[in-house]
């Protein structure tokens, strides 16, 4: 491992914000509601650090990254509810989160082999059909509960399990962000920006497309997984089309193929609605208003000012 | 080493290139020039497999090679450039390069996620490489630009540097000196016959230039509405009456 500046500065961040959300838990700062928020913010930013590597480092917009959050929210969570009596917690919760990958990864790999041979506009419809289509099946089957739902998921992942949560997030983090400073990263990237050049120099575009759908959706069921665990009950409404697009303005608020970025805004857009709870009626309008004034921001000449300036360019450089 | 026989593509009824020939030696530089619209860029996605021929054959060291994909066709030897350039405008130069030498240098996914097992040392000898072949362009001092800010004439060297990191045996070099001004022409003369030498690759070039053309290309094949109107060395072909014609007119 290439041990610089960055690295290390990374590293004192993760501590910072783990030091952090450790003191606000046991410090009983935060109410019980803020609290049940910390895991859903690490699931969201699991999801929008995988959804990013398709849609921002890839260049393919995705609709359907709910639905593999959802195969691995029922597979593990069946798993564990069946091993419960069995296992010991720990690796009835560990089997269980992997075995939520594993299946999401293989639905990626089944779905994306056929549909990663369109593009765009084509490919996002696609992906949006294949996610209700999950969610179809899903709310029909009797084993998953219908659209009742699946309860009395043992509650591995709670906030009292923070750490374990955090650090299956900062895992992923690093797994995603050394994948795409690597030699597979440029190639995903390459394609990207200029698939026929891609072609070119001999990289084998089908190949990276589901490479990179299948990572995505592996860690995505992986989230979805440490949700089940989270939540106890998990139903089919939860994973439709409006959790897509909510990863997916995580990914385009922090920025195509920003990792950071997404991170960040996957914190405030989770965060948010708890905020704006005190407007009542208001919040979904407050909330979209917000949203319309951050994206607007993110491309505003006030914004590339303030980072063509000295004091902030310097700032940026720490991180 | 490339030969193509009887070589040619139909689109719907618009015969592009047809019934098209071509014999390149090994360490030649080989020229192909012809009016707009002649069927020179479609000769090279032929050679490519950017496009699938309807007739003939293209061997490439007595290997059949239509009907293989641009990657399979890339990792058999050859590289090219293109008209348009097609650079991977959000990476660095240096990434450009690197991306290239994706089948050279190789390790394993597991590698690329972790970073360890020996990524360091395999991205070191990647750097190495790739620099090597950026400085024979000069754009070594420029590795950590993004490579859609460099200027219109290093980006059309990028591009011949991204193609040779894939060590092509065949390099198709498609209008280089595009855009150009008559000192970077020079310039870039001087260097495709040096990356000639020191890589022992093959060119095919297209161009419009005709003072590049005539200085540097030992052969020229000059095509016209799709078919080959006459071949030999610079000086037979370009007093052959025929061709002036093509390009002037009666």
């Amino acid at each position: 491992m290439k041990v610089n500046k960055k690295t290390i500065i990374n590293i004192v961040i993760m501590l910072l914000a783990y030091a952090l959300v450790f003191v606000l838990i046991n410090s009983g700062v935060l109410s019980r509601q803020y609290k049940s928020l910390i895991v859903p913010i690490c699931v969201n930013i699991m999801l929008a650090v995988s959804l990013n590597l398709v849609t921002g480092f890839l260049g393919e917009l995705s609709l359907g990254h709910a639905g593999f959050m959802s195969i691995g929210a029922y597979s593990s969570a069946l798993l564990s509810i069946a091993l419960s009596n069995t296992f010991p917690p720990v690796l009835a919760f560990f089997t269980a989160l992997i075995c939520g990958g594993i299946s999401a990864a293989f639905f990626g790999f089944l779905i994306g082999v056929p549909v990663l041979r369109l593009r765009g506009d084509y490919l996002a419809i696609v992906t949006l059909a294949f996610g209700e289509i999950i969610k179809s099946i899903i709310n029909y089957l009797k084993i998953t509960g219908g659209s009742k739902g699946l309860s009395k998921i043992p509650l591995y992942s709670d906030y009292k399990n923070f750490t374990v949560v955090f650090v299956i997030m900062v895992i992923t983090i690093v797994l995603i962000s050394n994948l795409i400073d690597s030699r597979d990263g440029r190639a995903i990237k390459s394609i990207r920006d200029n698939d026929i050049a891609a072609e070119s120099i001999g990289i084998n575009i089908s190949r990276y497309k589901v490479m990179a759908f299948v990572i995505a959706a592996g860690f995505a069921g992986i989230a979805g997984a440490l949700y089940a665990h989270n939540v106890g009950i998990i139903k089919p409404g939860i994973f439709d089309y409006n959790k897509s697009i909510e990863i997916l303005v995580f990914v385009v608020l922090g920025g195509m193929g920003n990792i950071p970025g997404s991170i960040i805004s996957a914190i405030i857009l989770t965060l948010l609605p708890e905020f704006l709870r005190g407007a009542d009626n208001l919040r979904m309008l407050l909330y979209a208003i917000v949203l319309i004034v951050m994206m607007i921001f993110n491309n505003s000449k006030f914004k590339s000012g303030l980072s063509l300036n000295r004091t902030f360019r310097k700032l940026g450089r720490e991180e | 080493m490339l030969e193509c026989k009887n070589l040619g593509i139909q689109f719907g009824g618009l015969k592009a290139v047809d019934n098209f020939n071509l014999n390149i030696e090994k360490g030649m530089l080989y020229g192909l020039i012809g009016p707009n619209g002649a069927g020179k860029t479609t000769v090279f996605n032929l050679l490519t497999g950017v496009y699938k021929p309807t007739t003939g054959t293209i061997r490439l060291e007595g290997n059949l090679i239509n009907g293989k994909t641009p990657t399979q066709i890339n990792n058999m030897g050859i590289a090219r450039t293109f008209q348009n350039i097609r650079l991977f405008s959000n990476m660095s130069v240096l990434d450009n390069v690197k991306a290239a030498l994706h089948e050279k240098v190789r390790y394993s996914l597991l590698t690329s996620m972790t970073h360890i097992f020996g990524f360091g040392k395999k991205e070191k000898e990647m750097d190495e490489l790739a620099t090597d072949i950026l400085k024979v362009f000069s754009l070594d001092d420029k590795s950590d630009t993004l490579s859609g800010n460099l200027p219109y004439g290093e980006q059309r060297k990028l591009e011949i540097a991204r193609a040779l990191a894939t060590s092509p045996s065949l390099l198709l070099l498609d209008e280089p000196a595009a855009g150009m001004n008559p000192n970077e022409t020079e310039e870039l003369m001087k260097t495709i016959r040096q990356i000639r030498d020191m890589y022992n690759v093959t060119i095919l070039l297209i161009e419009h230039d005709m003072k590049l053309v005539a200085g540097i290309c030992e052969k020229l094949s000059v095509l016209n509405f799709g078919t080959e109107l006459a071949s030999g060395t610079p000086s037979e072909v370009l007093n052959n009456p025929e061709v002036i014609t093509a390009y002037l007119g009666e």
